[in-house]
């Protein structure tokens, strides 16, 4: 297994968000975690990627447990996993290739020209050729969200993780942000997690669906065994039922 | 009733656990910084970048506030010393106080408005929009990227803009002792020399370091604990700066106890 968390709990003061999650992500495979907003599945994002420190339970990324690294290890693994963050979370004073070449620019060996190339090389990956020198404001956000993702994957990273990457835009840049969520999977064959609450982005980019549901993975299948699940919880969140959803939980 | 004669001490000592946990916060904070610095690599680059910021681009207003500060001293001094004292100690009021104290202490004010708000507003930013958690798995460490080459800036640059004030304000006392109070050069020079030790300069340059420290310490501390959007960016950048004035304070009075 490449991800593996067991038994993950997290509190943030009397509030306790997750409460023994437990999930495995295989090696290859784009594993998307549904559930609706508030249900602590950027949390879980966040100690995959060591931002945060569980209470308890263990995080294995490629092996390594994450709690435990230390400030250079932790280095060492980030610079396999990339992240793209659910608005962008560019720097407002670089250009998009300042951006894009960011972490780069840690990587020994790697000098400016060898940063420009791969810079135009990511760009062009998520179709942003010609916006190498435009600031963060002066894109959209499905530009942004796709400067984001050529942020991520410049440093050839072994994982990406996904924070609700078609939030906030339209159905059209849904589908190209998804395409190319499909299109690292396929051509760089990395490691996918991706958090969402759009099922429709869950159904096309997923070899598993996860569902977090208070604190728990309540549910994981394939997008085939999703749509057909009898889980009342499951089939609420799908069909967008609170009655079915909240209904489990008042019961 | 009991619980109603107990609500202030509970209230007293919830801030004390606060002001504590904060503290607790800030050195840990500061600690990591001092400990970041091996990263030279890091932070080298941006050095001269925050040095402009926060002292090239501070020179214009320190200097407004010194050039007046200079000219009312100089007024004042000449009211407040009539009959028996001499006219030429308008010149020793005038630079002792602007290097003692004014120079120093107000610079020091003014940059906490200036450089602290600016330093807390960026970094609160950062940390709302998730800069800096993407700057954290970029392989960088934030402390090194953002705090370390801010507060060296700082602590490098407050005394050089300090020196200029002090300067530029004991320029507009004399320029004012001429044209306004019919002083001749000579008598000013005088005043000013008459009490003058090399210490002072050297008090003056100590309590500006410190103050950059602060100023910029503060700034950093303030912002990368901002919580919430836009308001708890306001709240921060207002703690920065009434935190900084605070220890300015603080220090001014501890400076002149211990080196004086």
């Amino acid at each position: 297994m490449s991800i593996r968390l067991q038994e993950v709990c997290k509190a943030f003061g009397p509030k306790q968000v997750l409460k023994g999650f437990s999930l495995e992500v295989r090696d290859g495979e784009t594993l998307a975690i549904v559930g609706p907003s508030g249900s602590g599945k950027s949390v879980l994002l966040k100690h995959v990627a060591g931002l945060l420190r569980p209470d308890s339970g263990s995080i294995l990324v490629d092996a390594y447990s994450v709690p435990d690294l230390g400030r250079k290890e932790l280095i060492q693994l980030r610079r396999r996993i990339g992240y793209v963050f659910q608005f962008a979370a560019l720097f407002d004073s670089m250009t998009v290739a300042e951006n894009v070449g960011m972490g780069l620019r840690r990587m020994p060996g790697w000098d400016a020209q060898r940063i420009a190339a791969r810079v135009a090389e990511c760009l062009a990956l998520v179709d942003l050729n010609g916006l190498a020198d435009r600031y963060p404001a002066q894109l959209s956000g499905g530009q942004r969200k796709r400067a984001g993702l050529a942020r991520a994957i410049a440093p050839s990273p072994k994982f990406l993780l996904y924070d609700e990457p078609t939030t906030g835009l339209d159905p059209v840049t849904t589908t190209v942000i998804d395409r190319l969520v499909l299109r690292m999977s396929d051509e760089l064959g990395v490691t996918g997690l991706v958090v969402t609450h759009d099922m429709t982005s869950a159904y096309r980019v997923a070899d598993r669906i996860t569902l977090l549901h208070d604190g728990r993975a309540r549910f994981t299948g394939t997008p085939d065994e999703v749509r057909t699940a009898g889980d009342e919880v499951l089939r609420g969140f799908v069909e967008g039922n609170p009655d079915l959803y909240f209904g489990s939980r008042r019961r | 009733m009991a619980e109603l004669l107990l609500r202030p001490f509970a209230a007293i000592g919830n801030l004390t656990l606060a002001g504590l946990e904060s503290m607790g916060r800030a050195w840990r904070m500061f600690s990591s910084a001092a400990v970041s610095m091996r990263s030279t690599d890091v932070w080298m680059p941006l050095l001269a970048a925050q040095m402009a910021r926060v002292g090239v681009a501070s020179v214009p207003i320190a200097l407004f506030i010194a050039t007046f500060t200079g000219i009312v001293m100089a007024l004042q001094a000449s009211y407040s010393l009539t009959g028996a004292i001499p006219s030429y100690f308008v010149g020793t009021l005038v630079g002792k106080t602007m290097i003692l104290e004014l120079g120093p202490v107000l610079t020091g004010l003014v940059l906490a408005g200036r450089v602290g708000a600016n330093i807390s507003a960026e970094l609160g930013t950062m940390r709302v929009t998730e800069q800096v958690d993407a700057l954290e798995t970029l392989a960088y460490d934030p402390l090194a990227y953002l705090v370390v080459p801010r507060m060296l800036a700082g602590i490098l640059m407050f005394p050089v803009v300090v020196l200029l004030a002090i300067s530029i304000g004991i320029a507009a006392g004399w320029f004012t002792a001429l044209q306004l109070l019919d002083m001749s050069s000579v008598e000013f020079v005088k005043g000013l020399r008459i009490y003058f030790a090399p210490w002072d300069v050297w008090f003056a340059v100590i309590k500006s370091l410190s103050f950059g420290a602060i100023v910029t310490g503060a700034g950093c501390y303030c912002g990368l604990q901002t919580e919430g959007g836009a308001e708890g960016v306001g709240r921060s950048t207002t703690r920065a700066v009434v935190a900084a004035c605070m220890i300015i304070l603080c220090l001014d009075a501890f400076w002149a106890a211990v080196l004086l």
